[in-house]
């Protein structure tokens, strides 16, 4: 378009800036999840993620004073911080009613001759007539401006934090053992398949095709409960077997579909010759279809990968029983979308640590993708 | 780490097993079945042509036999019986009772609603970003990014999404995007908007076209690049707009792609589930097809009704799935 003459227009920076609204919409939802996943409970509570950057003004939960006590001047001194980050403290407190008592620097008079003073930077010092040993301190209520913070602890407490918090690094592992079988095997079953209609002439050949197209539409919801029935009469009931098997035969339509529209397109001469050279069909497809066919093999394992590992039906049907052992990322991110619905930064991480797998693949192998989405799709 | 064990193992038998089926099969009817020697070599290499292709897609016939063709017999037999009656017949009760569920009308309803506004959304917004990416320098920078929730799992996007509509308590700070805009235009009360009935189907519906875009997207900007230079060049000759360009040039060259997004998509809306399971479970009224069957099969334990709920997803699916046949048929003559 752009070596016609005229259609530079004037439109150039508006069509610039449409598509700059048009990715920023697109990427808010999903930056908003990546930066929660790195703040802290208390931040996600006090703001929102856009706002993570910015230094903000909120009341923080009451921080109790610790440390060591000390003489100075006949009195019992405590002296501390109480952020690890730098604040701006603007009003405190000493209680719930009255959080905003007073301001930086002042003095609280508390009960049996204790006081405290908090100065604008979040230091403070606690004064008491008799030893507070043993005693429980006064809390601090503030409301601070506190610098923005970002922490990997979420991460720390989502994959490795005490089992049954949110078992997603046990699920990882398990959505790997599932994936991984159930992206290889179809492959191989398909490739023959493929060859076979591609190259080879038998009767029936179309009639094959035909159905192969029309299986790539039957929803899978048709096949739960008859398979699982199988499942069971044979013996394998749930576990990785079943979900391994399934994820084949669901994949294979596709893979079959795409693998011979890309095979049909290879060169004639190359079969051929190789044909006359006294080659035989497992050769040729051996040594000449397979290793020509990559890109294609490559689009399919890329769709079959991310089908897989973003795949909760199946699993929750034929993989996960009641022991909950086998559990994936998906299923359990739905469980800690209905029991931790409010601890976004939980949830934000789980989530994230789930798809960011599936966004390096997305990334690294993208001009697959693409090419096998356009060889599914455009007839 | 026995799951990796196990994983390994099936790797190696299925890959081994596949490779070792076709090799062996193959030897086996050339060198003793059919050989290609004696006095009836040439015969022997004719017939051994004729089983060979059946040899290659056995594997994959029968594979597809029992894991997408043989569900849809059963599962149609399922729904004419009755589990609790030991398998009796009972014709169409199970559909009388299912007609007979509210919650199945609610289903029926969003789903239809979804069939016209998701593949409508995603395709429009699809083909708007085709053609603005394709006319600007970072154009491949933008398709990329708009494309990457294609490989956001339906659930990964339900968290995504209730974050957005996410609503805190009146006077506090909102964290959800757009109850803080909603506050900012001037709204007084935070909306849980996920629990509005009627309109939370579209706040629903919103994830999928989020996800579908990039498809639309990809696919459509394929077909606008194919379209031949003179056609637009004659309409700039003449004198047309840009818009008039787009819509009566472009637009109507590329029907039949639109058409094929069209249809995958209606697809992928059939069988939404993930996203209503994550985010409401059907709750307030956003009930769909595949997450009735699942309720009634799975929790419910009503064979009879969630195969017959199935078997409406299917029929739906029907015109689309003879369509394609069709067109299949039609390419390869």
């Amino acid at each position: 378009m752009d070596n016609i003459a005229g259609s530079k227009s004037s439109l150039s920076w508006v069509v610039n800036i449409s598509v700059v609204a048009l990715v920023l919409l697109w990427l808010f939802p999903t930056v908003g999840l990546f930066v929660s996943s790195f703040r802290t409970a208390d931040q996600i509570a006090g703001s929102g993620w856009w706002a993570s950057v910015s230094t903000q003004e909120r009341q923080n939960p009451a921080i109790r004073i610790a440390g060591e006590e000390f003489e100075r001047d006949g009195l019992y001194v405590i002296e501390g911080q109480l952020f690890e980050v730098e604040a701006d403290v603007s009003a405190w407190g000493t209680s719930s009613r009255a959080p905003e008592a007073f301001g930086p620097g002042d003095t609280a008079e508390l009960s049996k001759d204790r006081t405290v003073t908090v100065q604008a930077d979040g230091s403070y010092v606690f004064t008491a007539t008799e030893t507070q040993e043993g005693k429980r301190l006064p809390r601090v209520f503030t409301t601070a401006e506190t610098a923005p913070e970002f922490t990997l602890e979420n991460y720390d407490r989502v994959l490795f934090g005490a089992s049954g918090e949110s078992n997603m690094g046990k699920a990882f592992f398990n959505t790997l053992t599932v994936t991984i079988p159930a992206t290889i095997i179809p492959i191989l079953v398909a490739a023959f398949a493929a060859y076979a209609l591609a190259w080879m002439d038998f009767k029936g050949r179309a009639l094959l095709i035909a159905m192969i197209v029309g299986l790539l539409v039957v929803p899978l919801q048709l096949a739960l409960i008859p398979l699982l029935q199988l499942h069971n009469n044979i013996g394998i009931g749930k576990g990785y077997l079943g979900v391994w098997l399934a994820h084949t035969g669901f994949g294979l339509p596709l893979a079959i579909y795409l693998l011979r529209n890309y095979m049909v397109g290879l060169p004639k001469d190359i079969i051929e010759n190789a044909r006359v050279d006294g080659a035989t069909d497992f050769q040729i497809f051996v040594k000449i279809i397979l290793p020509l066919s990559f890109p294609a093999l490559a689009s399919f394992a890329i769709f079959q990968f991310l089908w897989v590992w973003n795949d909760l039906l199946v699993a929750l049907v034929f993989l996960i029983d009641s022991t909950g052992e086998t559990t994936v990322m998906t299923r359990q991110i739905v469980e800690l979308l209905g029991s931790r619905g409010g601890n976004w930064e939980i949830l934000a991480t789980a989530a994230f640590i789930s798809i960011s797998v599936p966004l390096v693949v997305f990334f690294a192998m993208q001009k697959y993708l693409v090419r096998g989405l356009l060889a599914g799709s455009v007839k | 780490m026995d799951a990796a064990l196990l994983g390994l193992v099936t790797i190696v038998v299925g890959v081994g097993g596949c490779v070792g089926y076709f090799y062996f099969s193959n030897l086996i009817l050339d060198k003793f079945i059919f050989p290609a020697s004696g006095p009836n070599a040439g015969r022997n290499i004719n017939r051994a042509n004729l089983v060979r292709p059946w040899l290659f897609v056995l594997p994959a016939v029968l594979a597809l036999g029992l894991y997408l063709a043989y569900p849809v017999v059963a599962t149609f037999w399922l729904s004419v019986t009755d589990r609790s009656q030991d398998d009796a017949f009972v014709g169409f009760a199970n559909y009388s009772k299912m007609f007979e569920d509210a919650k199945f009308w609610e289903a029926l309803r969003n789903n239809m609603m979804w069939l016209i506004v998701v593949p409508a959304a995603s395709t429009a917004f699809g083909l708007l970003a085709a053609q603005l990416t394709d006319r600007i320098r970072w154009g491949s920078i933008a398709k990329s990014l708009i494309f990457m929730p294609m490989a956001i799992s339906f659930v990964g996007a339900a968290v995504i999404w209730k974050l957005v509509y996410d609503a805190r308590p009146e006077g506090t700070e909102q964290i959800g995007v757009l109850n803080a805009l909603y506050i900012w235009f001037g709204g007084s009360d935070p909306q849980q908007w996920l629990t509005i009935p009627f309109w939370n189907n579209f706040f629903l519906m919103i994830v999928l076209v989020w996800i579908q875009t990039g498809f639309a997207m990809v696919i459509l900007s394929a077909a606008l690049r194919g379209i031949p230079e003179e056609t637009v060049e004659a309409a700039i000759i003449d004198g047309a707009n840009p818009f008039q360009i787009f819509f009566k040039i472009k637009v109507p060259q590329i029907m039949p792609t639109i058409v094929v997004v069209w249809t995958t998509i209606t697809i992928v809306v059939l069988k939404v589930f993930d996203i209503v399971f994550a985010m409401t479970n059907g709750q307030w009224e956003t009930q769909v097809l595949a997450n009735y069957m699942y309720d009634k099969m799975f929790r419910g334990l009503d064979w009879g009704v969630g195969s017959a709920s199935a078997m409406i997803i299917m029929l739906l699916v029907t015109p689309i799935l003879v369509w394609n046949v069709y067109n299949a048929r039609q390419e390869m003559k």
